[in-house]
């Protein structure tokens, strides 16, 4: 816990102290929604590999992160990302090839095992996926849940009902907990000290947030902490849960950021484009991960024009009338 | 009367929402269908998503759960927790109509969405199962989009993500889970439903012009086409439901 009253610092600052080869790592948002997309382009910046990743649905960023050569484990529920990419491309093929040792829940499976995380208690229960091959195939094998002091040593535990049939259920499913090394969420604003407010659905961020060692925060603002605790009832993630606070402007691009600016659907299908054919998907991250300094060096690239039409319009918080074709 | 064909899975899909389901919605051509029913045969279905919104405006079609066109004027913006708790609890979760899609369907409804082949290396890796399998293990009653092609209705799916019957009546009772499944599986041909008895898919409905011999030869195992009947094209207001109100940008349709 770190309850410093300026945890400020730069994006590259903030991966380097906590972002480590071979660490365990979350991040928030879902499909093409708040992704912290400019520490997950710093991340593939800074080469740190062998990530073991925890993800839901983290469409647009899991699928860079696997696509930077960063992921060595993956435990996921979906890995697509809307119209562009019913199935992250970078995804498959690294599933494919091998290259990516993966375990698959459900959503809510994931979701509880982030909750039983911030809640410290070892797993949760569930009425999902009796007799399927979530719970009957593994990914990870018992030698190697045993050997990783890391890995729980089941990937999910069926139980009869200890309460009888208490609640009208003979059988749960319990899922382990996850505490990641790290969190990066990406929120409208927080200030210096980490508090954050996140507007629009919050998909499982605070579990997540809460679940995890250090927590970074990328946010399009900072503001006084006296604004945020004019309503603090509005607020997710109090500060004591959070290691770093860093100002990043359209840190979720090109995933969306509600009331600031929507996906940029140009952007996202260009990245499904690049990612079918590895030279194309190499001259990609040449140009928008590795040939700019920063997530302004991106947007730059992108261009004034085309961050215009994907503001947000303050009525819906979405782009209105955006061509999403 | 001149209609596409997912104008028509649309509509075959939305008439099976009645008024006051809440409606479990995924993306494409489902987010068409409960949208469409809201504004035909079910007006006071409420539309929800996985990620967390309820009750949701769409103003405009949204094209992914976590667009931020679902936030929009929603009843509530919570997380997944909420979402699938809505599910899980049988004072909502009674009440709810799943639509999902696969990659995979078995005679018992049974899916596949995460891989063919070995699931440690598999020849085809699809998504997963995103909140498939949960709405499956939950609800009373599902939809599924399919296209109907051999590969995809197989005798035996490659990984069991979803659960449909698994092996039939007391299937699912005997895996411990509530009891529901699949009420239809709407296709690019036909609409199939399942046996009450035998829990075994069989043809409900053949579109104009698709003969029942067609949609056999389109699947691996066989299903009872005794009961069939034409199905009934899409009259001409819930073409103008789809057209004017649900999809006027063509996103989707």
């Amino acid at each position: 816990m770190d309850v410093r009253a300026d945890k400020v610092m730069s994006l590259a600052e903030a991966i380097k102290t906590y972002v480590k080869d071979g660490s365990h790592i979350s991040i928030g948002g879902f499909t093409v929604n708040r992704n912290p997309m400019a520490a997950v382009y710093e991340i593939i910046r800074q080469g740190i590999k062998n990530l073991h990743v925890y993800a839901h649905s983290n469409g647009t960023g899991v699928d860079e992160l696997v696509g930077g050569g960063c992921v060595g484990k993956i435990e996921i529920a979906y890995g697509g990302n809307g119209r562009a990419a019913p199935t992250c491309i970078r995804f498959k093929q690294a599933i494919q090839k091998g290259m990516v040792a993966h375990e698959d829940y459900s959503n809510y499976q994931m979701s509880l095992r982030f909750h039983a995380g911030a809640m410290g208690v070892p797993f949760m229960p569930t009425r999902s996926s009796l007799g399927t091959d979530i719970v009957n195939k593994w990914g990870f094998s018992k030698e190697m849940r045993k050997k990783d002091p890391r890995l729980p040593d089941d990937k999910l535990v069926v139980l009869d009902n200890p309460f009888g049939n208490w609640a009208n259920c003979a059988k749960v499913v319990l899922v382990p907990a996850i505490n990641p090394d790290v969190t990066i969420i990406h929120a409208q604003k927080a200030d210096r000290q980490g508090t954050c407010r996140i507007l629009g659905l919050q998909f499982c961020d605070v579990d997540q947030a809460k679940a995890a060692r250090n927590v970074i925060i990328t946010c399009e603002q900072i503001v006084d902490g006296a604004e945020l605790r004019k309503d603090p009832e509005y607020n997710q993630i109090p500060f004591i849960h959070v290691s770093a606070v860093v100002q990043v402007p359209y840190g979720a691009y090109p995933s969306s950021c509600h009331q600031h600016y929507d996906y940029d659907p140009t952007q996202l299908s260009d990245f499904a484009k690049a990612a079918k054919d590895d030279a194309a998907f190499k001259a990609y991250l040449d140009r928008f991960v590795y040939g700019v300094k920063d997530h302004q060096g991106l947007l730059d690239l992108v261009g004034k024009a085309r961050l215009a039409k994907i503001k947000a319009d303050p009525r819906t918080g979405y782009a209105t009338g955006l061509d999403r074709k | 009367m001149d209609y596409t064909l997912r104008e028509l899975m649309a509509i075959i899909a939305a008439r099976e929402i009645k008024n006051g389901d809440i409606v479990f919605c995924g993306t494409g051509i489902s987010m068409v269908a409960a949208m469409a029913a809201k504004h035909m045969n079910a007006p006071e279905s409420i539309i929800f998503f996985e990620t967390g919104a309820i009750d949701s405006a769409l103003e405009e079609i949204p094209m992914a759960v976590a667009d931020p066109r679902v936030m929009y004027a929603a009843a509530s913006n919570g997380g997944l927790l909420d979402a699938f708790a809505t599910m899980q609890n049988r004072i909502t979760g009674d009440r709810v109509i799943g639509i999902l899609g696969a990659a995979q369907i078995d005679k018992y409804g049974n899916m596949n969405s995460t891989s063919i082949g070995d699931y440690h290396r598999p020849k085809t890796r699809f998504s997963g199962s995103g909140g498939a399998c949960d709405v499956a293990s939950f609800v009373p009653r599902y939809i599924i989009f399919m296209q109907h092609e051999k590969r995809k209705f197989p005798v035996k799916v490659d990984y069991l993500t979803s659960p449909g019957y698994l092996d039939g009546n007391g299937g699912r009772e005997r895996a411990g889970l509530m009891t529901g499944g699949p009420s239809a599986v709407v296709t690019n041909l036909a609409m199939m439903r399942f046996d009450e008895k035998t829990k075994e898919m069989y043809l409900a409905y053949y579109y104009p012009g698709i003969s029942p011999q067609k949609i056999l030869d389109n699947m691996e195992f066989s299903v009872d086409i005794s009961k069939a009947q034409e199905a009934a094209p899409p009259t001409a207001s819930e073409l103008k439901v789809l057209r004017e109100v649900v999809d006027p940008q063509r996103i989707i349709l």
